[in-house]
């Protein structure tokens, strides 16, 4: 069953200091507050890593967008390291789009976002 | 909140036809007039549909979902921007297909319509993409993704957004009834 909008992001903790978000339908307009919250419930002290495992995600438009760079921007802020992965060729577009595919550290899977 | 105009009242103000672009006119096939309220939620449904009718005109998968992409950002700046993010205001879309056919290579033109605040047209402009930050990136993805994007202000109350895109070359392009996982045309660099 599709998730609503409330619970479509779930979160893994594979390690120690690492946490794995993981949305699951489109990000829009509609959702993007949902994973901004989940973002900023992550980014706690003491985390080291976060992934955002996007390859259960098939469209994004800017309102996500504008929530991964102020993701981006937070973890930065806080040394801690932010890794996209497992983007669908069409989620990739708009970063391309965008021009900010060069701003974020994206890896193909979830494996390499977690090695790198 | 205030509440919107009754359906009564809603008939006298919807928007009469447009009068087409030069793209318009070459339309082949009757256009698809619906009217959406302005609530996030139904995003998806607006761009599900310009996403199949698209197809159906011969664009790839890529540029169908670069399409819908523009689509929502159009709409996502009415309701953010125009609406102030009230969830119950009009917003019409109508969408003019060209089928591909001897003469042409076919495409699609998107027109949207509102009740919102006017603006001045000169003053929609993207902003400068090295600037990193948060939101304002909606104006360009409409102008990366579409071939022409025109901001008006419409007869008395509320603007006007006509985007158009021509199809790849037939040569290039699923024929209707056919999808495949983009086309030549689709795979342009866009960075």
């Amino acid at each position: 069953m599709a998730a609503s909008d409330n619970d479509f992001v779930r979160t893994e903790s594979p390690a120690s200091g690492v946490s794995v978000l993981i949305p699951s339908e489109d990000i829009d307009m509609s959702r993007s507050p949902v994973l901004r919250t989940a973002i900023k419930g992550a980014l706690k002290p003491g985390l080291e890593r976060l992934v955002i495992d996007l390859s259960e995600v098939q469209y994004m438009d800017s309102s996500g967008l504008a929530t991964l760079v102020e993701a981006m921007r937070i973890a930065k802020a806080q040394s801690i390291g932010l890794h996209l992965a497992g983007m669908t060729a069409k989620v990739r577009a708009i970063f391309e789009i965008a021009r900010l595919d060069a701003f974020f550290s994206i890896k193909d899977t979830r494996q390499e976002a977690l090695d790198a | 909140m205030s509440e919107g105009p009754n359906r009564t009242e809603r008939m006298l103000i919807e928007p009469k036809p447009v009068t087409m672009s030069k793209h318009t006119q070459m339309t082949n096939s009757k256009p698809i007039k619906i009217e959406l309220v302005s609530d996030p939620m139904y995003l998806c449904g607006a761009r599900e549909l310009v996403s199949c009718i698209a197809h159906r005109v011969g664009f790839g998968d890529m540029e169908c979902s670069k399409i819908a992409l523009a689509l929502d950002e159009a709409l996502c700046n009415v309701i953010r921007h125009g609406y102030n993010k009230a969830t119950d205001k009009p917003i019409w879309l109508t969408i003019y297909p060209q089928k591909p056919d001897d003469s042409t290579f076919g495409g699609i033109e998107i027109v949207i319509e509102d009740e919102a605040k006017q603006i001045n047209p000169d003053t929609v402009i993207g902003r400068d993409l090295s600037d990193i930050k948060p939101g304002g990136l909606g104006v360009h993805i409409m102008r990366e993704v579409m071939d022409e994007v025109v901001f008006e202000k419409r007869e008395g109350l509320g603007m006007r957004l006509r985007m158009s895109k021509s199809a790849p070359r037939p040569d290039h392009a699923p024929r209707i009834g056919q999808r495949s996982s983009g086309s030549k045309h689709s795979q342009r660099q866009v960075s």
